[in-house]
């Protein structure tokens, strides 16, 4: 799968995926397609198998059942057109690495020995899009959990993705930079119409910023624009008694 | 006889050929042992090279291989290289496969290999010449390289060398994060025993010259070194390659100077170098 998706394929595209993680069922029976160039936010409870979701996005989980499609290839196949912000930093703190090589390896899909000129030009305009131009020499190490997040997102933005699947971006980062973030994201996906999925423990801003919201526990309990979804009895089915409280904050 | 004189002579221009092979191997395989935090790693494969040797001199005794006229047949490496394949991947398989950490699973074929080793060393006949002593194989005996010996160093550097560099960049991505190295398309499962399988044959052939116990180090000093000095990943891979060459160099001819043993010479300029880059780091 390489260069754009037709416009009007769907953008993600589940049908009945199930995932067992060992005896435990994370996802079950989850269907719904998102067209492109939406902004979808995923939200649930602890354990609901939001990271899995996204996981199965990107091929890094095979399910059991069903199949997941992004664009109308199966996911995993196309991963040019993607891109992701993890919500856990996993790499070692010891690695030696600058934000521009990380950003670098977002458009050559390698470990760069040298970073061309070209990809220093790509990186550094990375960079500035989401206000971290100033962090490029850096050692990754001696970011800040925000400033990661920043680099992390330049990296996802680098190539132009037709998908951005985030999860939990808004991990580790003050609430102002958390502000930032969605707005730089909306900004994103006005200009180039690429389609946006998040998820988030923030009902408020995935009512404010998305266009479709998914409301998941294993199971899908909703499914559409914001305020058919993030309802009262939506968010008791998905987060039990606590969903009236959240139903309330919102 | 001066150092300049002395390199004159064949067998130490095959210990400096084979030294400075070995570094070579040993400073690009040991960046992404350190950086995977597999340290262990090399005295594991160094120990099950043991039981390899051990396992290799005794088929070489009981079936009779010893008295027939190939010459590369006498020496264990043949079968200790398989063996020390073989533990590498269990190793791996292990790692991918339990909810074992890397230390624990290198630690358990660690003890299995000695255990071999010390078995099939022990039932061959004492008067038995295999033309290498227990002694050589722990310690090393870098002066006493043979040309069948350099050549198998220089036929394994060139495979290694080959892969290190040749997949560097997916095995640099796979190190930082296994997770966006797989999304972009790399193979990190299959990579990862690739490079175990590498570093099997690295070691069991560095260690019939360096000696099992000091193995380790080879792999681990220069490039923790390295990562000391280095701002990016091809940094320290150039730095370790430099600082592992120059340790044995610098050991090689100061052993030589000295008289005393070259393998254990070699280890203490590569701590020396590892302190001096821990003072410089932090200035």
């Amino acid at each position: 799968m390489s260069g754009p998706a037709p416009r009007g394929v769907p953008a993600l595209h589940m049908h009945r995926v199930t995932v067992r993680l060992g005896e435990a069922t994370v996802l079950q029976d989850v269907s719904f397609e998102l067209a492109d160039g939406c902004f979808l936010a995923v939200v649930g409870p602890n354990g609901a198998g939001k990271s899995t979701l996204v996981k199965v996005a990107l091929g890094l989980v095979t399910p059991q059942s069903g199949h997941a499609a992004l664009f109308g290839v199966d996911a995993g196949a196309g991963p040019e057109r993607i891109g992701y912000v993890p919500q856990l930093k996993t790499f070692d703190r010891s690695f030696p690495a600058t934000a521009l090589e990380l950003v670098a390896t977002g458009l050559r899909r390698r470990w760069p020995v040298r970073v061309t000129a070209a990809e220093r030009e790509q990186a550094r305009a990375a960079l500035s899009r989401v206000g971290a131009e100033h962090l490029g020499r850096r050692q990754l190490a001696r970011l800040s959990g925000g400033e990661l997040q920043r680099a992390y997102l330049a990296r996802a933005l680098a190539r132009r993705p037709q998908l951005v699947l985030l999860d939990e971006p808004a991990t580790g980062v003050d609430f102002l930079a958390e502000h930032d973030l969605y707005d730089l994201l909306e900004v994103y996906q006005r200009d180039t119409g690429a389609t946006v999925v998040m998820v988030t423990h923030d009902l408020a801003a995935a009512r404010y910023h998305a266009d479709r919201v998914l409301v998941l526990n294993r199971q899908v309990h909703g499914f559409g624009p914001p305020d058919e979804v993030l309802c009262e009895p939506c968010l008791e089915r998905a987060f039990g008694h606590l969903g009236h409280h959240h139903a309330l904050a919102l | 006889m001066s150092l300049v004189d002395a390199l004159h002579l064949a067998f130490l221009q095959r210990a400096l050929a084979a030294g400075v092979l070995i570094a070579v191997m040993a400073g690009l395989l040991g960046v992404f042992v350190v950086q995977r935090r597999l340290s262990f790693l090399g005295a594991g494969l160094a120990h099950a090279a043991f039981g390899g040797m051990g396992l290799g001199a005794f088929v070489i005794v009981s079936s009779g291989l010893l008295a027939s006229g190939v010459g590369l047949l006498h020496h264990p490496l043949w079968i200790a290289a398989p063996f020390s394949l073989l533990a590498a991947l269990g190793i791996a398989w292990v790692r991918e496969h339990t909810a074992l950490s890397s230390d624990t699973a290198i630690g358990v074929f660690f003890a299995v290999s000695v255990a071999l080793g010390v078995l099939f060393f022990s039932i061959i006949p004492p008067d038995v010449n295999l033309g290498l002593s227990l002694m050589d194989l722990l310690f090393g005996s870098i002066l006493a390289v043979t040309r069948p010996d350099l050549i198998a160093i220089a036929v394994v550097a060139v495979l290694a060398v080959a892969f290190l560099l040749g997949w560097w960049g997916r095995l640099g991505y796979a190190t930082f994060d296994d997770e966006l190295a797989r999304i972009d398309g790399v193979r990190t499962r299959l990579l990862e025993y690739a490079l175990f399988a590498c570093a099997a044959l690295v070691i069991t052939v560095s260690s019939v010259v360096v000696g099992i116990i000091l193995m380790a180090a080879y792999l681990v000093i220069p490039a923790a070194s390295a990562r000391l000095l280095a701002r990016s990943l091809a940094q320290m891979t150039v730095l370790s390659v430099l600082l592992a060459v120059l340790s044995t160099v610098v050991g090689l001819a100061l052993s030589y100077l000295v008289d005393v043993p070259s393998g254990s010479t070699i280890v203490l300029v590569q701590a020396a170098l590892f302190v001096l880059a821990a003072v410089a780091s932090r200035r």
